[in-house]
């Protein structure tokens, strides 16, 4: 069967992704306003790790309600209760406690629901931590992104590691957007997930580089494609390894997101799968659509590229006049055309 | 056609290599029985106490500090017998792990900060009584120090000078003298107690209960049924006797962390166990330390620890030397009592103003550097706030452990049923060399963490989880090559898999290397569960780069000498009709 999968299993297609790249530009940018516009509007919601606050987990007991522990928590003493059901157990969210305060809720669950106290989970977390653990995770980004730019800059080139590390901002903006808009709760598993992300994105696109270095690295002065058409049929043929890269790095954080949901309910798990999902289904994407096609913008500036695409785009056209007016002589036109690359040449 | 490169004459030997390799790891997990990893506090249960510094200006504390405090409340916490606590440095801040439940012991044991504080000695006596043996010495006749310590305050009898080291090792076995002055007086005192005081200093090092010195030769043999019996106990208050009296300084908790009243007298052991001591109100706060310095002493080449005070300390300081030198032993002795427990208890040798002192006797660079740091260090005490403190219970800890396990069996099976549909009988070589990886994996995460202190937690398991994808591109990349290679068709499976393998290799050089650096910058600059994530993934990177150059190259090249293989069986996944015989790139190439 000759159908569009069979030929994806041959590495048998060609599309143009470059070649569109006006069209992937636009999109990108659409997505890039709407993204922060939402962060603008609505802003992350950020969970007890970074607002500061106290969780309490314990199994649910038959019998027992969310109003009915919701009851029991304020009771002994703390404000603002969020009960939530979290799998097999209850995640009971309040305001930060201090040490004694805490103790005292644990207490009082455990005495309410005939558990031990050291099955009551807590976690109470001071209001300053998440400032911490977030600014030391904006940091370890910069430097992460700087080194990948002398990393890429010495393995490939500038213009690589350029396009790797604005793609990845890419991402990780949408990545964001997708969160401020949806509403869900960003915790540290959650970053956990966008910086796997960044991770898989530059991973992607060095692969992808390497082979455009690979074949772009034959195009000698008399070649017979752009370093755009080149570029596009190196994206095509890593197509194929690209998306059962992006399928096989998906699969097992879709395994990780049904158990965490399913098993676990709220907490790391199922935190740091959706980051996962979202922001990898938005690396396919700009691995393809936005790395490559900046790389191509930026190397047919290069007038070594400019050159050799006014010399390709001079032939095809002039195998095209040559088509059209098969009964006319073939040699003036050809003339005529190189003499018109020639000129353009001399005016940059 | 491609010279035979020597991995592909000897694929046989990398394969051996590899298997030494996991055959060295699983003879040391096998020889200390430990088969299965320790887990991190979210999965077997446990509390955990992350401090963060609290400065004046905001800035960042000094490392030496922060060293510093970690090594007190280690000691703090180790002190209750808590097994297993971990006390540990993460950044800029101090994470405390205490597996089981105890959240309430573990808070107030680092909620305190250790302050350093100089008070007189007011009775010795050794670790602890012992009811066993009989009391045979009589108390040394006529209590020696018959002036209150009050009255005695204008004395001075510069004759002490030499004899009270000799007389009266402190159980430090130390003294306390001038800093920088004429060396002559000084020198000989300090000379002539060093022979005393390296016995003291020599039975002190046993530690055993039955060894303790005599902290006090004339006022307290060490088999006395009563501790104070013959010591003056003047000024003292009576629930402070009985208090010493019952106190077991050879007990692991010897109240490191007790709440010292500045205000108050307190009764307090030596950080070693060998003393216990009554001590007086404060006299100098730790505060009031400028700092300290070990050195050798000039003349003698000792190791000694120079204290400078600041104005207010050195004033208080010179009261308080000028007042005890003259009184009989031990009251003649100045403890500095750090976070509840004496650290040392120098004789005062002489009334010491000028603000700056000198510690000697038998020190050796490691301990006068300790004492140096304890007294600057303690006098500094870094304030800290709680930041999170999470306990998980033990059934949460393995609702989780479960989850984490399922996901990356669950995990496991998709990628490898994937890699099967996929690539046919390619896809075993895969599945192969996922196996490969998993065993190596979990041997090394089992051996690191019972021989380097390395726990399993959740943020590991997800990474290594997250890893299996980046472990299955190396090979889909490899795979891929060879295709390429058949595709266009000019070359035999032994030779397309060796070319296939060098335009391989670079590839994943190159992208394993970026994961690699994104794992070192997070794991050094991250706090936290992002730092152990970044930790799986660097390690998954680094097993990957070996199961592909050690396993998955060398099975290849067996393998292609395979007729199903090499003649493109059906179900190969080398198959030639399937794969279309031309290719974009080949195109390209052909083309260009």
């Amino acid at each position: 069967m000759p159908g569009v999968i069979s030929r994806l299993y041959r590495g048998d297609i060609n599309i143009d992704f470059v070649g569109k790249r006006k069209v992937w530009y636009g999109l990108s940018v659409v997505l890039l306003a709407v993204s922060i516009l939402g962060l603008v509007l609505n802003g992350l919601n950020l969970g007890v790790e970074f607002r500061g606050g106290s969780v309490f987990d314990f199994t649910r007991t038959p019998g027992s309600s969310i109003e009915q522990v919701r009851e029991t928590v304020a009771d002994a003493g703390a404000h603002q209760v969020i009960v939530q059901q979290a799998g097999p157990n209850w995640r009971v969210t309040t305001e930060s406690l201090k040490g004694e305060e805490a103790t005292k809720v644990q207490e009082t669950i455990a005495r309410k629901y005939g558990i031990s106290e050291e099955q009551v989970s807590s976690q109470v977390i001071g209001a300053t931590w998440g400032g911490e653990v977030s600014q030391k995770a904006w940091i370890g980004l910069v430097v992460f992104m700087i080194a990948i730019m002398l990393y890429l800059s010495v393995a490939f080139e500038w213009r690589m590691a350029l396009a790797a590390i604005v793609a990845l901002i890419h991402d990780l903006v949408i990545t964001a957007g997708v969160y401020a808009w949806s509403g869900f709760e960003v915790t540290p598993a959650t970053m956990l997930g966008f910086l796997t992300i960044l991770g898989y994105s530059l991973y992607d696109a060095v692969v992808v580089f390497d082979m455009i270095k690979e074949v772009t690295g034959k195009l000698g002065t008399s070649a017979k494609m752009t370093y755009t058409q080149a570029a596009n049929n190196a994206l095509s043929h890593t197509l194929i390894r690209s998306l059962n890269t992006s399928l096989v790095a998906i699969l097992p954080v879709a395994a990780i997101l049904f158990i965490g949901t399913t098993l676990l309910g709220a907490g790391t798990l199922k935190d740091l799968s959706l980051a996962l999902f979202v922001g990898m289904v938005v690396g396919t994407y700009s691995s393809l659509c936005v790395a490559t096609p900046i790389l191509v913008t930026l190397k047919e500036r290069e007038p070594k590229w400019q050159a050799l695409a006014q010399r390709v785009h001079a032939k095809e056209l002039a195998a095209a006049k040559a088509a059209r007016t098969a009964k006319e002589p073939v040699s003036a036109g050809t003339q005529n055309v190189t003499a018109q690359a020639t000129d353009k040449r001399k005016k940059r | 056609m491609a010279p035979p490169t020597s991995s592909q004459s000897k694929p046989g030997r990398t394969l051996l290599l590899l298997l030494a390799l996991i055959l060295v790891m699983g003879a040391t997990v096998a020889l200390q029985k430990a088969f299965v990893p320790k887990f991190g506090l979210d999965l077997a249960g446990g509390t955990t106490v992350t401090l963060s510094p609290v400065t004046v200006n905001g800035r960042a504390p000094s490392q030496e500090s922060l060293d510093r405090a970690v090594t007190i409340i280690r000691q703090r916490v180790n002190g209750t017998g808590i097994s297993d606590a971990q006390v540990a440095k993460s950044n800029d801040n101090i994470v405390i792990q205490i597996p089981g439940a105890g959240r309430d012991e573990a808070l107030r044991l680092v909620s305190t900060t250790a302050e350093l504080r100089m008070r007189q000695v007011l009775a010795v006596a050794a670790a602890r009584t012992q009811p066993a043996e009989v009391p045979t010495a009589a108390p040394t006749p006529g209590g020696s120090a018959t002036a209150t310590p009050a009255a005695s305050a204008s004395d001075s009898t510069p004759a002490r000078q030499s004899a009270a080291p000799t007389a009266n090792p402190s159980p430090a076995g130390r003294v306390l003298s001038k800093a920088l002055t004429a060396p002559t007086p000084e020198a000989g005192a300090a000379t002539g107690g060093t022979t005393e005081r390296k016995q003291g200093s020599g039975a002190r090092a046993k530690e055993s209960p039955t060894a303790a010195p005599s902290p006090s030769a004339p006022a307290a043999p060490e088999d006395e049924g009563d501790p104070l019996a013959g010591q003056d106990t003047s000024g003292i208050e009576p629930a402070l006797l009985e208090e010493f009296r019952k106190i077991d300084c050879t007990a692991k908790n010897r109240g490191q962390g007790a709440i010292d009243d500045p205000n108050k007298q307190i009764v307090a052991c030596s950080d070693d166990g060998t003393a216990r001591y009554i001590l007086d109100k404060a006299a100098v706060q730790g505060t009031e330390i400028s700092g300290a310095q070990a050195g050798t002493d000039p003349t003698t080449g000792e190791w000694i620890v120079q204290v400078d005070f600041k104005s207010k300390g050195a004033s208080l300081f010179s009261d308080i030397t000028r007042r005890i030198t003259t009184l009989p032993a031990p009251r003649n002795q100045l403890a500095n009592v750090l976070d509840g427990v004496v650290i040392v208890a120098p004789t005062i040798e002489e009334a010491i103003p000028g603000g700056s002192a000198r510690i000697s006797g038998s020190f050796t660079q490691t301990t006068a550097t300790e004492l140096a740091d304890q007294l600057k260090y303690g006098a500094l005490p870094l304030k800290f706030q709680q930041s999170s403190v999470v306990s998980v219970s033990s059934t949460l800890g393995q609702d989780q452990l479960r989850g984490g396990l399922i996901s990356g069996a669950l995990g496991l099976i998709i990628v490898v049923l994937y890699l099967l549909l996929y690539y046919r009988g390619l896809g075993l070589i895969g599945v192969a060399s996922l196996g490969v990886a998993t065993a190596v994996t979990y041997l090394t995460v089992d051996v690191i963490s019972h021989n380097a202190g390395f726990r399993l937690s959740l943020p590991h398991i997800i990474g290594l989880v997250v890893s299996i994808g980046i472990t299955a591109d190396s090979f889909i990349v490899y795979f891929e090559r060879i295709r390429d290679e058949i595709k266009e068709g000019r070359r035999t499976l032994r030779s397309a898999v060796e070319v296939a393998w060098r335009r391989a290799r670079r590839t994943i050089l190159v992208a394993d290397a970026v994961m690699f650096i994104a794992a070192v910058v997070l794991y050094f600059l991250a706090v936290g569960d992002v730092a152990g994530f970044a930790f799986a993934m660097g390690l998954t990177t680094l097993i990957d780069i070996v199961v592909v150059f050690l396993f998955t190259k060398p099975l290849m090249s067996i393998v292609a000498r395979l007729r199903f293989f090499s003649k493109g069986h059906k179900l190969s996944g080398l198959d030639a009709e399937r794969m279309g015989r031309t290719s974009p790139a080949e195109q390209t190439l052909q083309e260009a």
